[in-house]
């Protein structure tokens, strides 16, 4: 490998972890701040101008928490439960690129991490990682609350799963590829016909008719799979009183609680690129440096969309995901797949 | 003059079934520092994975000793304390407790001071019902609820402040009438209120009442039937929620109840829908109470002329030796009550709430007690939880409505 390469993978992964953490300590700010006015609140606005500072007075402060592990806890996977959740978070958009190739410093750099001929498969492997950090750390802390936690995001997985499979799957055929490079530009090129202005239209809508349940079972259930509401059981506060992460303080709390606003960024990124065209917009073809502002606005709505679903729904119970996952989510997503397949077929 | 009694774990036991002892199901403790147990109830949970096998609740970390403490004090002082019990209907405990000493003193309410009296209990009734309903759907997940009730509780608190100058613990009901009259903005800030009220209302059903989820949630979660919630003795909308049309506004009027026109809602299922449900259609019929009331508020005094039990105005201190003389009399010892016992029922917003009163002539009662929902409410978690996932559990805490301070007095 070439240095310059290899000089380029380190800073695009540096700025991609970097942006990850620091959209996971301002997603927290957004939330806070969209949610209240959802409430009719006011939100943070005490540190900094706006409470601007606010997400780095809250990580200060759990840095300097004291770090408990409870005496019975299962102490090395006490430890690894966290770091098992939020790896998965930050690797998996790796394979999801921000825009098309730039030209910078005589070089022509793609805007991605890794364009993988399995990119959707690697998605979902990487996904269900996530799992097991939660269960670990339900089971690891002995304690019956954090316990019982652990079990329902057990349950939750096995409900959701099959559906969030195919919602995969739906895309996959219609471009005909499990790159997310080649989805993309496959959307690209179904808005051709109208041009440079309109084309990202026509491309979405004629991707998102060919399939016109997927975008709407891949929202639902990536957010069981990302565990917010209305699906967040395994933490219910007011029946688990947190749930798997009871036990957890400090920063190692603070690693669950970055998995999760990652994990928000990450499929609203994934839902972004499959269903809503990716860094596809106007005038992409003259001005590539836009990609990456497109796909920025596009996950900023989805998160908003993520917010939202909070400050409305109330919290479904387990047993009902279960039922809801089996009996309608996985026949729709099947007939969503029929769809898109006869589709294909008839329109070639 | 007490004894203490050692409790061994074994005299525990029968607590809990055979299968929790050979550990074939899990204890869990739920409380009494957990955010869904409104306040401080504990429940020993027997489960069965997420399914609750047996629950028993236990109270007492609240208690306050406000019976006792209601025997050390003059009858109207002791009026004060009524306000400590249950923290969400202050003024209605007060009303029970008035009601209680005019009954056994014979002593006439004046038409105004009754229908303030109304105004305000209804409001109130309005407000716990709001804490209701915000709690209750905090403990399903919908968090937004929670805010938006305390939004319009607070307009409710704001009168009260408006007439007591206390937003809470008012003590604004004395024996005989109320402390002093409303002032000038009172009608215009229930009817701003009254005016705004009704929307916020079809709001809260619009996010709530015909939500999927919030119905998979509530529906045949919680079951009692009519017999049972009447053999468990629940009151209120917990017993209304299931099929008897038991209000005591209607079946014993106080206060005036008699004068105005209101529904008493009722459920079939006697699930938690149904209580919720009874629950919000009784906040629109608090409403219709508290207009008619407002518009047929007559003028006059507010507060009875029996010198024996109510103090004279300030006014005639200067002027009238009598006047000097009762209201010496009453600062320094109180007024006492004809010997004798007796027992004054209301409405509260979680059912019957009764004071029983025990008079020896004295200045003070000698024996005071608070027949309270809550704590009545609490004896039928254990029928009303029991197959139930610990999910519904905290859904079925919230619809008895409980108040910590209303069950530990």
């Amino acid at each position: 490998m070439e240095p310059a390469l290899f000089w380029e993978y380190i800073i695009k992964s540096g700025i991609l972890l970097l942006g990850m953490t620091g959209g996971f300590a301002y997603l927290t700010y957004y939330e806070r701040k969209a949610l209240s006015r959802l409430q009719s609140r006011i939100g943070p606005n005490r540190a900094g101008p706006w409470g601007l500072l606010q997400p780095i007075a809250d990580a200060v402060k759990l840095i300097f928490k004291e770090e408990l592990i409870p005496t019975s806890a299962n102490k090395l996977l006490f430890i690894l439960a966290p770091v098992i959740t939020v790896i998965p978070a930050l690797i998996i958009t790796a394979v999801i690129p921000w825009g098309r190739p730039i030209h910078l410093f005589g070089r022509d750099i793609n805007l991605f991490i890794a364009d993988i001929n399995v990119g959707v498969l690697y998605i979902t492997a990487v996904a269900s990682i996530a799992v097991y950090g939660i269960v670990l750390a339900g089971w690891s802390s002995n304690n019956k609350y954090a316990m019982m936690g652990g079990l329902r995001a057990t349950a939750q997985m096995v409900s959701y799963e099959l559906a969030l499979a195919l919602a995969f799957v739906a895309p996959v055929i219609l471009a005909g590829s499990m790159s997310t490079v080649d989805i993309v530009e496959k959307q690209v090129a179904m808005g051709e016909p109208w041009g440079a202005a309109f084309g990202f239209i026509l491309g979405l809508l004629r991707w998102n008719l060919s399939m016109p349940l997927g975008f709407l079972i891949f929202f639902i259930a990536s957010t069981a799979e990302i565990n917010r509401s209305p699906f967040d059981m395994p933490e219910a506060e007011q029946e688990l009183t947190a749930g798997y992460h009871v036990e957890y303080s400090g920063m190692k709390f603070a690693l669950f609680f970055m998995a999760e606003y990652i994990k928000m960024i990450a499929v609203s990124m994934i839902a972004a690129t499959l269903y809503l065209g990716g860094y596809n917009g106007p005038w992409m073809e003259q001005l590539p440096i836009l990609g990456p502002v497109y796909l920025f606005v596009k996950v900023f709505l989805l998160l908003f969309l993520l917010i939202w679903v909070r400050g409305t729904l109330p919290r479904f119970r387990y047993d009902q995901l279960m039922a809801f996952g089996w009996k309608f989510l996985f026949p729709l997503a099947l007939l969503n797949v029929v769809i898109v397949s006869i589709v294909v077929a008839l329109g070639g | 003059m007490y004894e203490t009694t050692e409790v061994t774990l074994d005299e525990l036991k029968h607590l809990v079934s055979n299968r929790a002892l050979e550990g074939d199901t899990v204890l869990l403790n739920m409380g009494p520092q957990h955010p869904s147990t409104h306040g401080v109830l504990r429940v020993l949970l027997e489960l069965d994975g997420e399914v609750v096998v047996n629950c028993v609740p236990d109270v007492g970390f609240l208690h306050t000793g406000i019976e006792k403490n209601m025997e050390a004090k003059l009858w109207e002082q002791a009026a004060v304390m009524t306000d400590r019990l249950d923290y969400l209907n202050t003024t209605g405990n007060g009303l029970a407790y008035c009601l209680a000493i005019e009954r056994l003193a014979e002593l006439e309410v004046p038409p105004r001071a009754q229908a303030i009296r109304v105004i305000l209990v209804e409001l109130q009734r309005i407000a716990s019902h709001l804490v209701w309903l915000g709690t209750h759907g905090l403990d399903l997940g919908a968090l937004s609820m929670f805010l938006y009730c305390f939004r319009e509780r607070e307009a409710i608190l704001d009168i009260l402040e408006l007439c007591s100058g206390q937003r809470m613990m008012a003590t604004f009901f004395r024996p005989g009438g109320l402390w002093r009259d409303v002032p000038a903005d009172f009608e215009l800030a229930v009817r701003r209120f009254l005016r705004e009220f009704p929307r916020r209302v079809d709001q809260y059903e619009a996010l709530l009442t015909k939500n999927p989820i919030f119905m998979n949630r509530t529906k045949k979660i919680g079951v009692i039937s009519a017999e049972d919630a009447l053999n468990w003795g629940l009151t209120g909308p917990t017993l209304r929620g299931s099929g008897p049309k038991y209000d005591l506004r209607k079946v014993q009027p106080y206060s005036g109840y008699e004068q105005y026109d209101f529904e008493v809602p009722t459920g079939t299922h006697g699930d938690v829908y149904d209580r919720y449900q009874v629950r919000m259609e009784e906040m629109r019929q608090s409403m219709r109470i508290v207009q008619q009331a407002l518009d047929m508020l007559p003028y006059g005094p507010v507060r009875s002329d029996d010198r024996k039990y109510v103090p004279p105005p300030r006014a005639e201190l200067g002027t009238s030796m009598e006047a000097v003389i009762h209201h010496f009399k009453l600062w320094t010892e109180g007024f006492n009550l004809p010997k004798g016992s007796v027992y004054s029922p209301v409405e509260s917003p979680r059912g019957e709430l009764g004071v029983y009163l025990e008079s020896d002539g004295g200045p003070k009662p000698l024996r005071v007690h608070w027949r309270t929902p809550s704590f009545i409410h609490l004896q039928a978690l254990p029928v009303l939880s029991r197959g139930h996932l610990v999910a519904d559990l905290v859904g079925i805490i919230g619809s008895i409505d409980i108040v910590l301070g209303d069950s530990d007095r």
